[in-house]
């Protein structure tokens, strides 16, 4: 990485809640489907990676306390904030939909990952490398996972080719965000702690690329992306997630569980 | 999976006399009866039955607990309970295989599930309404199954006997883990204290009945004694049980929902109360507060991704490429089966279902699964 310039506290603890928002908001999503996937061996496979994203989340949340500085912990961080105060993307708090759908979402998030975690890997930040040098190695089943299931739904019945034909349709207008450039993240590319995601866009159109060639897919543009949620501003569905995740934090404040 | 050439397998033995001596004389010698021996046909129910019924406990099993996933009160607790929901569909997939070395395939035994026919232990058909639920069915429910299951590893049959040393390690862990989240309720706020009480006074009669009717209304247990498939009796089970949880809960400071619940010194083991039978058998014939929904979700989870898979592993096989393939599929007529509807809930051919993914989805394990990866990702 570049000649790295210092960063400070407020920007390190603004891109890890990104991350870590991402991950805790993808693996609760990933997590409802727990019992009732559509075969048994996902039932296994699907909490696997909820589990991987919970783990990373709470890695990200736990450094971006210490990094903030005012004391809370991975648990105020993760269920005692407010909407507009989670900066996950726009793509980890899609509704499920179908399995395919599911899937897509996974595999695209994974694909955005993988890159971003391998280059972290080399950060300036020691601590965040080795939260990386861990997650490289989960996104990389998550990409083979969901990837595999791509390719089957997408070249497989005519109804699961509709199906992720549907997916890919849903889910375009959440592709771009991923790749937003703003003052945290240049600050943090600056500071050679993680790269701008900006410059990750080739690395996932190698991932996604060969996997829709072979599922059959075509890449969907859309004139308009969808974006707002590094700056808090979500859709309607999350808010019904936090409801849930927060439950118990909400309405016994402050206990031990 | 290697037990899949067995299915459909004959299964007819000759059971005169000396056949079904030469059976119990191996099985009193404990020797292991494994999936290929001659065994009398009331033998292989049995174990078709029970292990089904088990495997499907611990498939239903998923669905109280994983009620309470999206809703865990702290990401440590989360991660923890979705492994251990996790654990159990795991168990599920070892007992499903553990039941088709005897000759039954998985979607059978689904659909014996689906329609009613099989049962799974009537605990999972209680709800589960506070965290606390969380900490009591494991504490409980996991400790109940631990006490069925601990024998169960010198069971007569060798595949379910093996398969249940893995599971009981990890039970073991669940009650642990159970009775951890119990004992920090216990000793946490009054409303927490409170929370795992009111969830001690509705599981514990449930978990009593997990150990099945009282000795004089089994009707299974001399025979699986005899065969060595069962080791204790059902009250026999249910009383290790009471034995071994009251002190823990009185460990914590809770109390049980039982006046009659006292230590007797002379016969050095607890004296309960009654259970409620007719609880039991409304329960277990369909009646119990969530057996609809339980067996509707997992009617729902269904299998909507089927099909697919086979026809995509098929084509890969062929080695076509893409676009050749998709012309194939329009221009040329079916010749194998049709595929069924992927995405419905209620397929109609559900017989082809799981059996056709889970062999596909092994088939992916079995030829190596980063093989398949470096082929579907170029290098670098």
């Amino acid at each position: 990485m570049a000649a790295a310039s210092p960063v400070s506290g407020e920007m390190l603890t603004a891109f890890l809640l990104r991350l870590a928002d991402d991950h805790l908001i993808l693996g609760h999503r990933l997590s409802e489907w727990c019992g009732h996937a559509p075969m048994l061996e996902e039932d296994l496979a699907m909490p696997n990676m909820a589990l991987d994203l919970i783990g990373q989340a709470r890695s990200l949340y736990q450094y971006a306390g210490e990094a903030e500085g005012k004391g809370r912990d991975e648990d105020q961080l993760a269920y005692v904030r407010r909407e507009r105060e989670y900066v996950n993307c726009l793509m980890a708090e899609r509704q499920n939909g179908d399995f395919a759908h599911t899937m897509l979402r996974q595999f695209y998030f994974a694909a955005f990952m993988q890159p971003l975690w391998q280059a972290i890997m080399s950060s300036t930040d020691a601590r965040l490398a080795g939260i990386a040098a861990k997650a490289e190695k989960e996104v990389a089943y998550h990409i083979r996972h969901a990837g595999e299931w791509v390719v089957r739904l997408g070249d497989g019945t005519e109804e699961s080719t509709r199906r992720m034909k549907a997916a890919v349709e849903a889910l375009a207008p959440y592709v771009d965000e991923l790749f937003e450039s703003d003052e945290v993240s240049r600050a943090v590319a600056e500071a050679g702690i993680a790269p701008d995601p900006s410059t990750l866009r080739p690395a996932f159109d190698a991932i996604v690329g060969p996997v829709f060639a072979e599922a059959g897919l075509d890449w969907v543009e859309t004139p308009y992306g969808q974006t707002g949620g590094r700056q808090g501003r979500h859709g309607e569905a999350l808010g019904f997630l936090l409801a849930e995740l927060q439950y118990m934090q909400r309405t016994y404040p402050g206990m031990t569980w | 999976m290697y037990s899949q050439g067995l299915i459909g397998a004959k299964t007819d033995t000759t059971e005169d006399e000396a056949f079904l001596a030469a059976f119990q004389a191996r099985v009193d010698a404990e020797e292991k009866i494994e999936p290929n021996d001659p065994m009398p046909e009331g033998y292989r129910k049995t174990l078709v039955r029970q292990i089904g019924q088990h495997a499907h406990s611990e498939i239903v099993g998923m669905l109280p607990e994983g009620n309470w996933i999206t809703r865990a009160p702290s990401l440590r607790r989360k991660a923890a309970l979705l492994a251990k929901v996790q654990d159990e569909g795991g168990h599920g997939l070892y007992l499903y295989s553990a039941a088709e070395t005897l000759g039954v395939s998985r979607e059978e035994m689904t659909e014996e599930l689906l329609s009613g026919k099989a049962k799974y232990s009537s605990i999972f058909n209680y709800p589960t309404q506070t965290w606390a639920d969380i900490g009591a069915i494991g504490w409980l429910v996991d400790g109940a199954a631990i006490m069925n299951q601990i024998p169960l590893c010198r069971c007569s049959y060798g595949p379910y006997a093996r398969a249940m040393i893995r599971v009981c390690k990890e039970e073991s862990f669940h009650q642990r883990q159970g009775y951890e989240i119990m004992m920090t309720l216990a000793r946490g706020t009054p409303e927490q204290k409170e929370m795992a009480q009111d969830a001690l006074n509705r599981w514990w009669w449930p978990s009593l009945m997990m150990f099945g009717p009282s000795d004089g209304d089994s009707q299974h247990s001399d025979q699986s004694m005899k065969w060595k498939i069962k080791r204790f009796t059902n009250d026999e089970l249910r009383q290790k049980f009471v034995d071994a949880t009251v002190p823990q809960g009185e460990f914590i400071g809770l109390t049980f929902p039982d006046p009659d619940l006292k230590w007797n010194d002379e016969k050095g083991s607890y004296d309960f109360g009654p259970i409620d039978w007719d609880e039991f058998w409304r329960v277990v014939k369909g009646h119990g507060p969530m057996n609809r929904e339980r067996i509707e979700a997992r009617r729902k989870a269904g299998m909507m991704a089927h099909g697919c898979a086979r026809r995509h592993s098929r084509m890969r096989k062929n080695g076509k490429p893409a676009a050749k393939r998709r012309k194939w599929r329009r221009s040329e007529p079916h010749d194998e089966e049709p595929d069924p509807p992927l995405g419905s809930f209620y397929p109609p051919a559900q017989r082809a279902g799981p059996q056709a993914l889970r062999f596909c989805s092994c088939r992916r394990r079995g030829d190596g699964a980063s093989g398949r990866a470096r082929c579907l990702y170029a290098p670098g």
